[in-house]
Order: C-alpha cells, then structure tokens, then sequence
C-alpha cells in the first residue's frame, strides 16, 4: 500500500519534534489523556445527531396520530397504530409478504448466479483484471440511470427485452407494465447489479481456502465432484452466509429501482414495505402511521444485522 | 496421443471463455444498450427490431439535455452536495476511524456500522419534519448532512484497514518525541494512508453522488440533485429515448469512471472491510 518513498517522509517529518520542548505535552495534558474520547468525539455527536435523534422521534411519533398536511397537532394514540399493522391492514401484510418474497427470489438467484461464477473464475486466465473491473460497474452506477434503461428495455413493444426473449423461442412478456410479471423483472434488475458482490465475496473466500484437505481427498481417491461438494462448499459456507446475509439487509430495504421503474405498480403488485410507507409518509403525510412502519421495518433489519454481527465475531473474517 | 490431449485443453480453454462471456454479457449489455441509445436518433432509438451494431450516430440527445432543463444547475447541485458531504466526512472520519484502529474500539466500530444497516427510509420523515421546521428544505445544507449517513460509515471502516497498517512503532517514537496525538495523527499517520483519504473520498463522493431517497424528499426546485431530475424526466411520456438515455450516461459515466480508480477498495467499502482485496 504504502511505498518506500512515503515512509521517509513520514519519518522525516517526526525528527524535529526532538529538538522541541516539552511544553506541549504538558499544555494539552488533558488532552493527550483523553484522545481517545476526543478523536472519534465529532463523528459520534454528528452520527448522534443524525441518527439517534430520529430514530427516538420515529418511535415517539408512532404513537401518534398525524396528518402533517392539516393543522391538527398529533394526538396521542398509544399502540392504535401498531394494531393496525399487525391486524387491521392487509395491505401493510401484503406488503410485508411481497418484501420477503421479493428478497428471497433476489437472494436466492444472486447466490446461485455468484457462487457459481466465483467457482468457474477462481483460476488464473487471461482477462481476470477486466473480469473484476465488469463486475465492479453494476454495483456502483447511478440506480435511477440503471432504473431507465431497464424501463427502455422492458418497454412491452419496442423494448429489446421482449427482442431478445423471441429471438430464444419464448413468447413475449409485459415485464414490468404488468401486475404479474413486475416482481419478478424488478427482481431481474436487483440480480443485475448485485450478482457481483457475492461473486467477489465468493471469489475472496475461495482464494484463501487452504490446499491440504484437496491433496488428501485426491490421495484417498476422490472425485472432483466429491471434493467440490465435501470440502470446497462446507469451507466455503461461512463466506456465502456473510454474503447472503449482507445483501438480505441490503434487499429488504430497496426502495430505489422500485420507486423509480414502477412506484409500487401496477395495481399495488411492486408495492413493498418501502414504497408503502413512503407513499404513507410523503404523499397523504400520515405521519404517525407511517412512523410506525418504520419502526417495524427497523426492527426486522436489525435483528438481520444482529446475526450477521454475532456471526462476524465467531467467524472472524 | 498428444494431438487429442492438446485439441481437448484446446477445447476446455475455449469452453472457459464461452461460459464467461455468457456470464458478463449482461453487464456489459446493459450499458452498451445505453451508450448506443444515447446517440441514437430517435426513429432508430425506438424501431423494433433494434439494431445493435448499424445506426447513425448524433448528438441531438445531449444537446437536448442542456437546452431543455437546466443540467448545469442539477449538476452543480450534485457537486456541492457530494463534495460536502465528503469533505465533512473526512474530517469527522479520519480522526474516528484512527482513534478506533489505535485504541481497538470496537464497540465504537459497531455503534458506526449501525448508521448503516438502518434502513434509510426510517430517518427520513424525523428530517423531514424537523428541517421543514428549520427551513432547511431544499438547502444544501440539509442534503449535505443526510448524505454522511451514506458516506461516513464507508469512510470510517475502510479507513481503520488503512491506519491499522500503519507500524505502531513509527507513532510511538513520535510519541516519545513530544509530539502530541493530534501531531502523530496529523504528521505521522495522516502522509502514510493518503492513498486509503483518495479511495475512500472518492467512495464518499460517489454513493453521495448515486444517492436517490434523501434527495428526492429533502432537495427542492433549487437544490435538485441529478439522480432526482433525471427520475422527473421519465414522468414525461413523450420524452425522446434519446435523450433519456443521454441523461442516464451523463449521470453514470462519471461514477464509474471514479470506480475504476478506486476499484480495488470498492468491495471492501460495500462490506465493510469483510472483503478485503
């Protein structure tokens, strides 16, 4: 990381403070006993401010019922609100099931597709360097440039999509223009763009597998298909969880391919716990309804990290 | 013998490319789909069957970017927003992510992790009530600060991997030099992760750039970023494909060309740090 050049300087640059007086130390006594609190200070305070703060006054306000278009003050309403997701609102339960539904078909083809490419290009070729710089554009271009181009491309009559479909046999399909088939082309595009991650994730966790259980199973007369499915993917197992579990958190929270190619339709069918509480919140301001969907969706995706955090302390990758 | 045994790696080597071209082709698909759209007129942009290889080029695409919406003014939006966001993550962040890789605070490391995983939207109408409260909608201000939920944690996890790197004993000699923590950050530390202050800003800088969900809420007619006025172009219907396409290239190049850069770390900011490459 750091070359030669830069460690000189480095040096370099401590060796008059020798000559110095001690003064300094002395002044910021104080100081210099309590770095360690004063160093990560500014970052705690802003994260509390931008954090913590909300997320107490989400809470707060999710015991409230509030239009913040119409004058009224918020009125108290105790737990109403969280009764009314849980028992009173089948659209929210919808919503919840297409989330998880959503989630599980994008993580289930992510992992499939990633692992598979991370155990076809764990080998020296030609072309490795271009294959990880691909794989890295998905991931970090624009979502709403990403979202209209596949919006161009799903277009049911001059899309190339449909193009493409034909040109293999199928009959042509209405992607994202119809209440069945717009899940699953959202989930398409998800795919696209996050395949990558777990193929890299794959890929780093094949790279340091070790060498000695392969030379055994081939002494004691192993397949490679026996090999690959007793040694490679049991040691493998704690890298692909990681994986899933990174993007599981990352999916339940879509929001931005979804608002921008569908909004949610048609007919409520891309509706996810997201795009429902935005439209609540910020399109007939139900505030306090609203908040309290957010309290919901926060507590299913930390109890996600809480695994995925107790698995980094066992695992320690 | 030899013949055989040569035509079949022949032939596996050739298997190999087959099955990894057909893996990349999507991705690279997708953004040759959108180039060559973007310079497309648009009876070709729009024929069916599409062309892939034959059309005519023009810039009427670009052109109408500039000339009917003001893109200037969005992409400087854009960049003040991100560069702010970065600049002030970087001074709050240097120091964080030092101070957790020298004294090993890992709670501390968690606690910034957190600002991450919490889905987004659950911040959003707490900001919204209180910077209508404060005038702050549509300020860059405002933007600014939503923004270093995306790019603080990014920076301060890929950075405790750099100052984790740097030898304890150059600090301690410092240390033992007179010289205070500030100046061992400052003088000692701070020269030997320049190039992780590069590849993290520009991580910053990109995902504040990409950022849809807090803008499209907090920025207004004035402090419009791109990625918003770009979405408000698909609500026209009779909007050229070209142009569209135009915008999307316009808005996207830049980031990955920035990716490219960085890309070594890239995998390592998106897990923060359980990927290291």
């Amino acid at each position: 990381m750091n070359g030669p050049a830069e460690t000189t300087s480095g040096a370099r640059a401590v060796v008059p403070a020798v000559g110095r007086a001690r003064a300094p130390r002395r002044l910021g006594n104080w100081g210099h006993r309590n770095a360690r609190w004063l160093f990560p200070a500014p970052a705690v305070l802003l994260v509390a401010a931008i954090i913590v703060y909300p997320i107490v006054y989400t809470v707060w306000m999710s015991l409230q019922d509030w239009f913040a278009s119409s004058l009224t003050l918020p009125k108290f309403i105790g737990l109403a609100n969280y009764r009314k997701i849980l028992v009173g609102d089948p659209r929210f339960r919808e919503a919840v099931v297409r989330t998880l539904y959503f989630t599980g078909l994008v993580i289930a083809g992510e992992t499939v597709l990633g692992v598979a490419m991370a155990l076809l290009f764990n080998r020296e070729f030609w072309g490795r360097g271009l294959l990880r710089t691909l794989a890295i554009l998905p991931m970090v271009a624009t979502p709403v440039a990403i979202g209209l181009v596949f919006v161009m491309m799903y277009h049911p009559t001059l899309g190339v999509a449909n193009y493409l479909v034909t040109l293999i046999g199928l009959a042509p399909f209405k992607w994202t223009y119809s209440s069945g088939t717009a899940l699953y082309a959202l989930a398409v595009v998800d795919i696209w763009q996050w395949t990558p991650l777990i193929m890299l994730i794959a890929l780093a966790g094949l790279a340091s597998l070790p060498q000695e259980p392969y030379e055994a199973a081939r002494i004691d007369g192993a397949t490679s298909l026996q090999a690959f499915w007793h040694i490679t993917l049991p040691l493998l197992r704690p890298a692909i969880v990681v994986a899933v579990l990174f993007r599981a958190i990352d999916a339940i929270k879509t929001f931005d391919i979804i608002f921008i190619m569908t909004q949610g339709g048609p007919a409520n069918s891309t509706e996810t716990i997201n795009i429902l509480l935005f439209n609540q919140a910020f399109s007939y301001f139900n505030m306090g309804y609203a908040s309290s969907m957010a309290v919901a969706l926060f507590a299913v995706v930390m109890g996600a990290s809480l695994i995925l955090i107790k698995l980094r302390r066992t695992a320690a990758w | 013998m030899v013949s055989r045994g040569r035509r079949r790696t022949w032939a596996r080597t050739a298997g190999f490319y087959g099955l990894a071209a057909l893996f990349m082709l999507p991705t690279v698909f997708v953004f040759y789909w959108m180039i060559t759209l973007s310079v497309k007129p648009q009876v070709e942009a729009t024929a069916f069957p599409p062309s892939f290889f034959r059309f005519s080029v023009t810039t009427a695409g670009y052109r109408e970017v500039f000339t009917k919406y003001p893109f200037l003014l969005y992409t400087w939006n854009s960049l003040v927003v991100a560069l702010g966001c970065t600049a002030l993550g970087l001074a709050v962040g240097l120091p964080a992510a030092y101070s957790i890789a020298r004294w090993r605070q890992r709670r501390l490391a968690l606690t910034i992790l957190v600002a991450r995983i919490i889905p987004g939207i659950s911040y959003l109408i707490p900001w919204y009530i209180f910077f209508r409260h404060l005038r702050l909608v549509d300020t860059h201000a405002a933007l600014i600060l939503t923004h270093l939920i995306v790019g603080l944690p990014i920076i301060i996890w890929v950075m405790i991997g750099f100052f984790e790197d740097v030898p304890p004993d150059l600090e301690d000699a410092a240390l033992i030099d007179g010289c205070s923590y500030l100046g061992v950050f400052w003088r000692v530390a701070l020269p030997l992760v320049r190039p992780g202050v590069v590849a993290t800003g520009i991580l910053s800088f990109v995902f504040s750039w990409n950022n849809f969900l807090f803008s499209v809420i907090l920025a207004g007619r004035q402090t419009r970023t791109l990625p918003i006025a770009v979405f408000n172009m698909i609500s026209y219907e009779e909007i050229n494909w070209g142009t569209l396409a135009a915008a999307a290239t316009m808005i996207t190049l830049p980031v990955l060309v920035l990716a490219l850069i960085v890309q070594r770390h890239i995998v390592t900011g998106l897990t923060f740090g359980a990927v290291k490459q």
